[in-house]
């Protein structure tokens, strides 16, 4: 299978396998595609020895930062008395991801049978999946996997026989991109506004409710059923580069690419190939110009930095950037640069929550200098101000929201500075200018 | 101490012990260090947003906010190294961008944190060419206005509404550069303490509607004082300007009022600076009352007291060195005091234990009671006929004419002659408690000096000094040079004021000694 | 007042922080008596604190009435033992929730720049022509359409992704937009 493309050879289908076949959807396709074995599997097992089967198999958290999952579940500690929760993040709002969304469009049993088995594995008797406003679909499409799972036992009181409870409930977010940092996800369960927290305390101290809480993305949750059935040797063979990126992983590719869409490939996978035989490469008649690899808020790579990258971890990291949440977004020459990241800082600067002076005052002031030079008004000072303006709004917040308007901003300076001094000199948009002659 | 264990650490050379769990900040203090902030507030909790107090930990990746970072064992902490100012600089610049800069029509002018730590750290000159973000001065209900453009969205205000006064009248909303301090409509800052929230603003976007362009903040005197307006006894600041009394602010005191004063205390000060006052002595002749020296009218009161029984009606409100004095008076003359005390609703600061507007209005009834008066409905009771009447700025409300007409002679020492004492025969003329230095017991029985914030009018002398002199000329010891020798005086005769002076008071008091002998 | 009587209003808020004279302050009929009240006390179940059911409150709310008013955020303040004031800082911090009233179709056209690159620009023009709303925020004159730029709606291999109401629309053109528009009533 595969969605919206079917599946290319070169990919290692594991999430996605069952993308486009609706089917899976529901749960007597899931069980018949050998679903809910794991959370059988698992419900027999020591929580510990679940923790430490996803630590051996080297998953590392897919929402963007990269966190070990089974290190980040040790973290719960067993018989503290207190009441654990789990989250599972699907406020996947980074622009140019939409990985979590096919999973829950297609396997929303996937989703479900990972909370099951991450809410044992940590004592959590409650598991609320945030799941963001806009995402009617998969709203509707997890809503009724729930009721099935509930009217099967799989979920409840008494969680397929063992006695013991687990309820997974989903709690729709409103309009809000950075409810999609963890803390911020649990203010807004906790019926507040979706403000990041000061750190420490961590969640695993006190998160939600102020008790102890691990919250994971949805990508990650449901590489776990199949971790289980297969052995944390298997997943950490799939690894073609770093030893630190193990398993497969979901690319969200968008933008100026012949074929967008969810592409899943091994940890290692080289960009380049990725990008011209997986993706199909530049549109006809266009050359790729650049890439922002991770969201939206990783820094832009040239075509140069891109093509010499492999796809884990520390690859981006390698070549100037990150994996971040795997949403790759392609640029070609049809595009302004100035334009394309003055739309970025606009999309910050809307969406942070106002707690912080650098990211509340700055993404909306860098917008305004953006948006003035891609209208022909801006100065050569005002890159040297944007660029000082980006360093004050780099690692001195609550959270990295500031930080994420700020990368692509200082990369794109620096990386297509002549684009800027274009917009300066020219005194107008020399793209839009070409457009309308 | 308590048994908590202790951390040392290095704040900007200088090595400092705190207890474990303190931030840094707090520990600078100790230091003697100022790390800039403006979330911060020690009577708040935390809330890490204005990022100003951001300082170099050496070893650590990122600059860490002083508010919100515990100490550590061994850490090495720079507030003013180069990385930690130019953050700071980045902060004030992007507070700036959509500040008004229109310090001049600023009420807070002067004892802004803005224009504070932008003159000692911030950019010379702004770098924004749009226009500024504008958003409509608003009433907040209550005492305070709220100016949003000049706010930095510290959020002390909403945090002080929702945990301490516990009243959520105030939000943060909207998002981004939108947000704004928010209320909603028809719910106003009408909680008893919300006038906190003017002095917790730490720039001009809260402003007091009663203090809107009475003085700048550097034209006012500001002397340390506590508020009279109850028996809670919150420390407070009098800040009067050309002998006016303008603005009464809490004072810091951990131990009665932490932070904060209440609005009924601290907007009840007009009558201090009342101008119908009694100017001058008066004594007496035939059937009105003529102006007297001081001697002679001391003379004529001596008197008017000598030979009879003595009856004292005093207010509730006098420091506890006039009440001492008076109860020598009675003592001498065996006779009986009495007050009476204005009573209204009690107003808990909830966030705060042992705080409230309680509903005894006045100073010093606990000082009143120690001292040996009776509180009373109605003190005019213990009145004999042929009792002198020593009428001591207490309320008029407690007396009518035929109460009058029991007393043999009738003394009025007050600050003014309310219509009903015009048939008096001497009247001494003092100052009020902000024109006059003295000590009240509050509720809790601690002991906590005011001082002279305002000139005394005309030939007005302090309740002290009068009472101390009338008690001489009525052959006591009794002429004391200074407030303080009467407190000493009153320590020596009495077993709860035991050991205490000013000098040991301070300015934010001590307990009285329980008949235990405890404090 | 149907969303017809309001005529052109600002779907997105205005400066939002409670100024005098509210244009819509009318009578608030109760949201939660009968089914929707039954749905609360459900969701309350999944909580450990009240507060926890307000975003879910809210969303009830604008379910029956398209949007939520001043007097439905005092209802769900007083349903959940919260203040009006809190619960308008957090209706003002999340975009979802409409603070004024709203055309029968509302419409949200992904422009964040991966869409941005795909042409979104052209399709936020089309449905502002097609819609007769002509300007960003504004009800169309029959009540039918409000069109605003939404930022990333998470579709973006879709390029572009439209919300109408609560459907998706995925690779919407300009040319599709007429389409679209004649299946709504």
């Amino acid at each position: 299978m595969g969605f919206p493309h079917k599946t290319h050879p070169r990919e290692t289908p594991v999430l996605s396998t069952h993308f486009g076949d609706s089917e899976a959807r529901s749960l007597s396709g899931w069980r018949a595609r050998g679903g809910y074995r794991a959370l059988e599997q698992a419900l027999g097992m020591a929580p510990a020895d679940i923790v430490n089967v996803v630590k051996d198999s080297g998953l590392r958290g897919r929402g963007g930062a990269g966190f070990p999952t089974g290190l980040k579940w040790s973290f719960m500690k067993p018989g503290d008395g207190k009441p654990h929760y789990l989250c599972c993040n699907a406020d996947e709002s980074e622009p140019g991801t939409f990985k979590d969304r096919e999973i829950m469009r297609w396997t929303p049993h996937s989703l479900i049978e990972g909370c099951a088995i991450a809410s044992y594995a940590i004592g959590a008797e409650i598991c609320y999946i945030y799941i963001r406003g806009e995402f009617t679909e998969p709203l509707q499409i997890v809503g009724a996997a729930l009721d099935e799972a509930y009217r099967d036992g799989i979920l409840g009181k008494n969680a397929m026989g063992t006695g013991k409870r687990v309820d997974v409930y989903i709690h729709k977010g409103a309009g809000a991109y950075i409810c999609g940092e963890e803390t911020a996800l649990m203010n807004s369960i906790e019926g507040r506004r979706g403000n990041p927290r000061i750190k420490p305390p961590f969640p695993a101290v006190a998160g939600l409710f102020g008790q102890p809480t691990t919250i994971n993305n949805v990508e990650t949750l449901a590489a776990v059923p199949p971790i289980l059935t297969n052995g944390a040797e298997w997943y950490k063979g799939m690894s073609l580069s770093s030893p630190k990126s193990t398993g497969t992983k979901l690319f969200s590719v968008c933008g100026n690419i012949a074929r967008p869409g969810n592409y899943e490939v091994t940890m290692g996978f080289p960009f380049r190939e990725f990008l011209h035989d997986i993706c199909g490469g530049a549109r006809p008649g266009h050359t790729l110009k650049a890439v922002i690899p991770g969201g939206s808020s990783v820094p832009i790579q040239t075509m140069q930095e891109a093509d010499a990258t492999l796809m884990d971890y520390e690859g981006f990291v390698a070549t100037g950037s990150m994996l971040g949440s795997g949403g790759v977004i392609v640029f070609d020459d049809s595009v302004c640069m100035v334009r394309m990241i003055a739309r970025l800082a606009r999309f910050y600067a809307h969406e942070s929550c106002a707690q912080c002076t650098q990211c509340r005052e700055g993404t909306a002031w860098v917008t305004k200098i953006l948006e003035r030079i891609e209208h022909g008004s801006g100065t050569t000072a005002d890159l040297d101000t944007l660029l000082e303006l980006s360093e004050n709004m780099t690692g001195k917040t609550i959270c990295v929201l500031s930080d994420s308007c700020a990368a692509p901003i200082v990369s794109g300076i620096q990386k297509f500075r002549h684009e800027f001094e274009a917009h300066i000199n020219g005194k107008r948009c020399p793209m839009r200018s070409a457009a309308a002659a | 101490m308590s048994d908590a264990k202790m951390i040392t650490l290095t704040i900007e050379g200088r090595q400092v012990q705190v207890a474990e769990g303190t931030s840094i900040l707090e520990a600078a203090k100790a230091a003697g260090v100022l790390v800039p902030h403006y979330c911060y507030h020690p009577g708040l909790p935390v809330a890490g947003v204005c990022r100003m107090c951001l300082v170099e930990v050496e070893k650590a990746p990122k600059l860490a906010p002083a508010c919100a970072t515990a100490v550590a064992e061994g850490q090495v902490v720079h507030v003013h190294s180069g990385k930690a100012l130019e953050a700071r600089k980045g902060v004030l610049e992007f507070l700036l961008i959509n500040h008004p800069l229109d310090c001049p029509i600023c009420d807070q002018a002067g004892e802004c944190e803005l224009q504070d730590y932008t003159f000692a750290e911030g950019r010379s000159e702004g770098r924004l060419v749009e226009p500024k973000r504008f958003n409509p001065v608003e009433d907040f209900g209550g005492d305070v206005l709220y100016v949003p453009n000049r706010c930095i969205l510290c959020t002390r205000c909403v945090r002080f509404m929702d945990d301490v006064a516990q009243e959520p009248v105030l939000n943060v909303s909207e998002r981004g550069d939108r947000a704004v301090i928010g209320k909603f409509e028809g719910q106003d800052l009408t909680h008893p303490w919300s006038g906190n929230v003017v002095d917790l603003c730490p720039v001009g976007a809260l402003l007091s509607k009663d203090f809107l362009n009475k003085a700048r903040a550097w034209e006012l005197d500001r002397t340390a004082s506590v508020c009279p307006n109850c028996t809670q006894g919150c420390n407070m600041m009098v800040e009067t300007r050309d002998n006016m009394v303008v603005r009464l602010r809490p004072r810091p005191n951990d131990d009665v009022n932490k932070y904060f004063m209440c609005d009924y205390g601290r907007l009840n000060y007009r009558w201090m600076n009342r101008s119908d006052r009694l100017e001058a002595p008066l004594v007496r002749r035939g059937d009105r009352l003529a102006v007297a020296e001081w001697e002679a009218a001391l003379v004529a009161a001596a008197k008017a007291l000598d030979g009879k029984r003595v009856h004292a009606v005093v207010s509730p409100s006098l420091s506890n060195e006039a009440l001492y004095l008076v109860s020598r008076l009675l003592e001498r003359r065996e006779g009986t005091g009495a007050f009476r005390v204005e009573r209204g609703p009690e107003a808990p600061l909830p966030g705060v234990e042992d705080l409230a507007l309680r509903s005894d209005r006045a100073a010093n009834v606990h000082g009143a009671e120690l001292l040996g008066f009776r509180r009373s409905d109605t003190p005019m009771a213990g009145l004999r006929g042929g009792d002198a009447l020593l009428f001591v700025d207490a309320d008029p409300g407690v007396l009518d004419v035929t109460d009058l007409g029991r007393a043999a002679s009738v003394v009025v020492i007050g600050t003014t002659l309310p219509e009903v004492l015009r048939g008096a025969d001497v009247v001494l003329p003092i100052a009020n408690m902000v024109e006059e230095e003295g000590t009240f017991t509050n509720l809790r029985g601690r002991v906590q000096r005011f001082l002279q914030a305002r000139a005394a009018p005309g030939m007005a002398r302090p309740s002290w000094w009068v009472l101390g002199d009338l008690l001489g000329t009525m052959g006591e010891p009794g002429n004391y040079f200074l407030a303080s020798d009467v407190f000493t005086a009153l320590a020596g005769a009495r077993a709860e004021f035991a050991g205490m002076s000013y000098d040991t008071l301070g300015l934010r008091g001590l307990p009285v000694m329980s008949p235990a002998g405890a404090r | 007042m149907t969303p017809a009587e309001m005529g052109a209003v600002h779907a997105e808020s205005h400066a939002a922080h409670g100024g005098a004279g509210h244009p819509h302050a009318e009578e608030h009929r109760p949201v939660f008596t009968g089914a929707p009240r039954a749905e609360l006390d459900a969701l309350l179940s999944r909580y450990p604190t009240r507060m926890a059911a307000l975003l879910p409150a809210l969303w009830i709310v604008q379910r029956e009435r398209g949007w939520v008013s001043e007097g439905a955020m005092a209802e769900v303040a007083q349903v959940l033992d919260l203040t009006p004031a809190y619960v308008k800082g957090v209706v003002t911090f999340y975009t979802m929730y409409h603070q004024h009233p709203v055309g029968r179709y509302f419409v949200q056209v992904c422009t964040t720049s991966p869409c941005g690159a795909c042409g979104a620009d052209d399709v936020v023009r089309a449905f502002l022509e097609h819609t007769g709303t002509r300007e960003l925020g504004v009800t169309s004159p029959d009540g039918k359409f409000t069109v605003i730029e939404v930022e990333c709606l998470g579709a973006c291999g879709f390029a572009t992704p439209v919300m109408v109401n609560d459907e998706f629309h995925e690779s919407v053109t300009p040319d599709r937009v007429p389409d679209i528009l004649s299946k709504l009533e």
